[in-house]
């Protein structure tokens, strides 16, 4: 049995027993972040604080939410939106969170490709934010599954689909998903228990690996420079602030990332109440019917991009396109064969290959939307062949690459 | 201010994307319906059939049936346009309009597929022009002439041999915008404008009136009116079926479902944006159509006038926030720079 002194106060009798000051101290006053940074490096903050809006407010209406073919519809658009006191306010907070937590997870995997922030020691940083980046698209699409609209409806059916594996024709495969031949009560109610369980328990669990990898790495910096941490803390403990190269993250770094959080409200706010409509698409007002195909199916638009890589190509060959499209940002990390773990304007190729991944993504998430006809299929066909050489020749242009010296 | 420009180049991307997903991409996928403020003049019926004849020339089909209706369609809107320079007696209308009362009545029952509506407010639901062409040729009105070949007939259509001189249609309709002009409510518009035809179950309105008050039986549980409410709306549903060839949609949440110009034009001339449809223009005056668009939005979007009071409150909240942010990271940085 531990040995335990009669407390002095709730404090003492709390350290006594959880350590609270060594907590504090390492999570919090001397947890070092470098200060050359900018506010891109927020984005970590402002994806944590919309994860805990996702969290509350479905938490509010899956008190009214019933799992049910007959029911579910008019259990979100009139029981919620009309019967529930705010239950609008929390639908459209979660409707538009689950839009816009992709529009900050594109930009926070964008920001770590710019700065090099997967190479040399940061992979497994990387990689578990690409195991959270599936692990929110399956939470998505389970979720848009939930209010039981032509497009969760006739979404589920394409997308399961894609399990026959074209001319493996695995149809027991994509029946065993559904649980059904078509989508329907058994498909509901794992969809629900998939949104409302399994996925975000895996996504808690991922978020804490994500930050214990980069516990002993350390986040990156606007230069790339590599600290020494030890000798730059002992400065700042020291009490050489200006001159030391590190912050803490309680409260210098904090102070910074709720400013920036306190912007992104607004802007979310702004959506939430003046522009909903475009996370909340207008054929899903419809309610789900077998019998009636809807003239344009497609993804939400953070799906579109790897949606168009499916689309131009013949079946089997567009399924792989597919398969690579989803797997290969994983491998980053590897396929940058570049000494170098600085940001892609010092890298020379690497910043055109960057941009010119950038802008391919956007071409293939405008084709991905469109109807795929006429100028629109031929585009949308050369930007997915773009995407695919792109990430052939990475490897190439980065093995070339100089060291850049400081 | 490097922060700035690196705000700038994403707010860029960010913006370029929306655009990109939202407004081009929709202005691909649907094609454009021009709104003609509620005039009814039958311009889109008669540019209908020139789109009609324009397809059917670049496929090399005959266009002969099709030159033939676009005459006739060229004919009926000019005079209608020629009647509705008639002034019209009110007080000879009287007369006239005790023969609408035959089918149009409170009460009414299904004939032919449809129950006629009430015309207690149909001088203000109804555009003039619309309502004289209502008269004089119900399919050519409600552009749904398509439907009614050789020896069909429109169920009202036997108006056209009981009022047929120009000036009687004149009198007619004075009358009804005169007399059956009064104020109405939204539900009173929605009712009898669209009701006949579509449910709007968030409403509790059935094609055959609103879901009444009925009591179980304790003992049993069965609740025989409700039971025989049930039995009168299905049979409703079925003849509208068979007479439309499916049942028109329920109607509860189709502010959310369409844009508020589909709405619009579409209400203006169904053959617009659902070529072939068997929902008949109904000649919504831009009055009324704000009634029923009201009804619709009470149904389907309920709670826009709580949404439009707590927004502002909000950001104002957010913004004072922001402010208090943004001082304390100047205050903990100062000791950083």
């Amino acid at each position: 049995m531990a040995h335990f002194e009669k407390a002095t106060s709730l404090h003492d009798w709390l350290n006594q027993r959880l350590a609270i000051d060594t907590l504090r101290r390492v999570l919090a006053t001397e947890y070092w972040i470098p200060k050359n940074i900018n506010f891109l490096w927020a984005m970590g903050m402002v994806l944590a604080i919309t994860f805990g809006m996702l969290l509350i407010s479905g938490i509010f209406l899956l008190m009214y939410y019933q799992p049910n073919v007959d029911l579910a519809f008019d259990s979100v658009n009139y029981t919620i939106m009309k019967e529930v006191e705010f239950g609008w306010l929390w639908r459209h907070v979660h409707g538009v969170a689950a839009s816009v937590v992709f529009l900050i997870i594109y930009i926070h995997m964008f920001t770590g490709i710019y700065y090099g922030s997967y190479k040399k020691g940061r992979e497994l940083i990387w990689i578990s934010g690409m195991l959270l980046f599936v692990t929110f698209s399956a939470e998505a699409f389970s979720g848009y599954m939930l209010p039981w609209g032509q497009m969760s409806y006739w979404a589920g059916m394409v997308i399961t689909n894609l399990f026959s594996l074209g001319d493996l024709h695995l149809n027991g495969l994509v029946e065993w998903i559904r649980g059904d031949y078509v989508p329907g009560q058994a498909f509901l109610n794992r969809f629900f228990m998939l949104h409302v369980l399994l996925l975000p328990l895996v996504i808690i669990a991922l978020i804490g690996l994500h930050f214990g990898t980069l516990r002993i790495p350390h986040v990156n910096n606007q230069e790339g420079e590599e600290i020494d941490f030890d000798e730059e803390a002992a400065k700042y403990k020291a009490g050489k602030k200006k001159e030391a190269k590190v912050i803490a993250f309680a409260n210098d770094f904090l102070a910074k990332d709720m400013f920036v959080v306190s912007i992104f409200l607004i802007f979310f706010f702004y959506l939430v109440f003046y522009h909903y409509e475009f996370a909340m698409d207008p054929v899903n007002f419809d309610p789900a019917d077998p019998l009636k195909t809807p003239e344009h199916i497609y993804p939400e638009w953070y799906f579109l991009w790897s949606y168009e890589i499916l689309r131009p190509f013949s079946t089997n060959v567009g399924l792989i396109a597919f398969g690579f499209a989803q797997v290969i940002f994983f491998l980053l990390p590897f396929l940058d064969r570049s000494p170098n773990a600085k940001p892609a304007h010092k890298r020379g190729l690497f910043f055109y290959w960057f941009w010119a991944l950038v802008i391919d993504m956007i071409v293939l998430t405008a084709m991905g939307k469109l109807p795929p006809e006429g100028i629109f299929s031929t585009i949308g066909l050369y930007a997915a062949l773009t995407f695919i050489g792109l990430w052939i020749i990475l490897p190439i242009i980065t093995k070339m690459e100089k060291e850049v010296k400081e | 201010m490097r922060e700035l420009k690196i705000l700038a180049i994403v707010v860029t991307f960010t913006l370029i994307t929306y655009y990109l997903v939202e407004p081009f991409a929709h202005s691909q996928m649907h094609k454009h319906v021009e709104f003609r403020n509620f005039q009814y003049d039958g311009k889109s019926d008669i540019e209908e059939v020139e789109h009609k004849i324009k397809v059917a020339k670049a496929n090399n089909e005959p266009t002969k049936e099709l030159e033939k209706k676009l005459e006739e369609k060229k004919k009926f809107w000019s005079e209608v346009d020629k009647i509705s320079k008639i002034k019209g007696d009110p007080v000879a209308g009287e007369g006239t309009y005790a023969m609408c009362q035959g089918c149009h009545f409170d009460g009414a029952t299904n004939m032919g597929g449809v129950t006629p509506p009430s015309l207690e407010h149909a001088g203000a639901l109804y555009d003039k022009k619309y309502l004289i062409a209502l008269v004089k040729d119900p399919a050519m009105a409600m552009n749904v002439d398509h439907k009614y070949k050789d020896d069909s007939m429109h169920p009202m259509g036997a108006i056209m041999s009981m009022v047929s001189s120009d000036q009687d249609i004149a009198n007619v309709v004075a009358y009804l915008k005169e007399k059956k002009a009064g104020k109405m409510d939204a539900t009173e518009a929605f009712v009898e404008a669209c009701g006949r035809c579509h449910a709007d179950r968030y409403m509790k309105w059935t094609q055959v009136g609103f879901v009444p008050k009925t009591k179980e039986n304790i003992k049993t549980g069965q609740d025989i009116e409700a039971l025989k409410f049930k039995q009168k709306v299905a049979e409703e549903q079925n003849a509208l079926a068979d007479y439309l060839g499916k049942l028109p949609p329920d109607l509860s949440i189709i502010v959310r479902a369409r844009s508020e110009h589909f709405l619009k034009t579409f209400v203006e001339d169904p053959q617009t944006q659902l070529p072939g449809t068997a929902m008949p223009r109904v000649g919504l005056t831009k009055e009324s159509y704000e009634k029923v668009n009201e009804f619709l939005e009470d149904s389907g979007d309920a709670k826009r006038h709580e949404r439009a009071e707590l927004g502002p409150i909000v950001l104002v909240y957010l913004l004072i926030f922001a402010l208090f942010a943004y001082l304390w990271k100047r205050e903990v940085w100062r000791d950083l720079h």
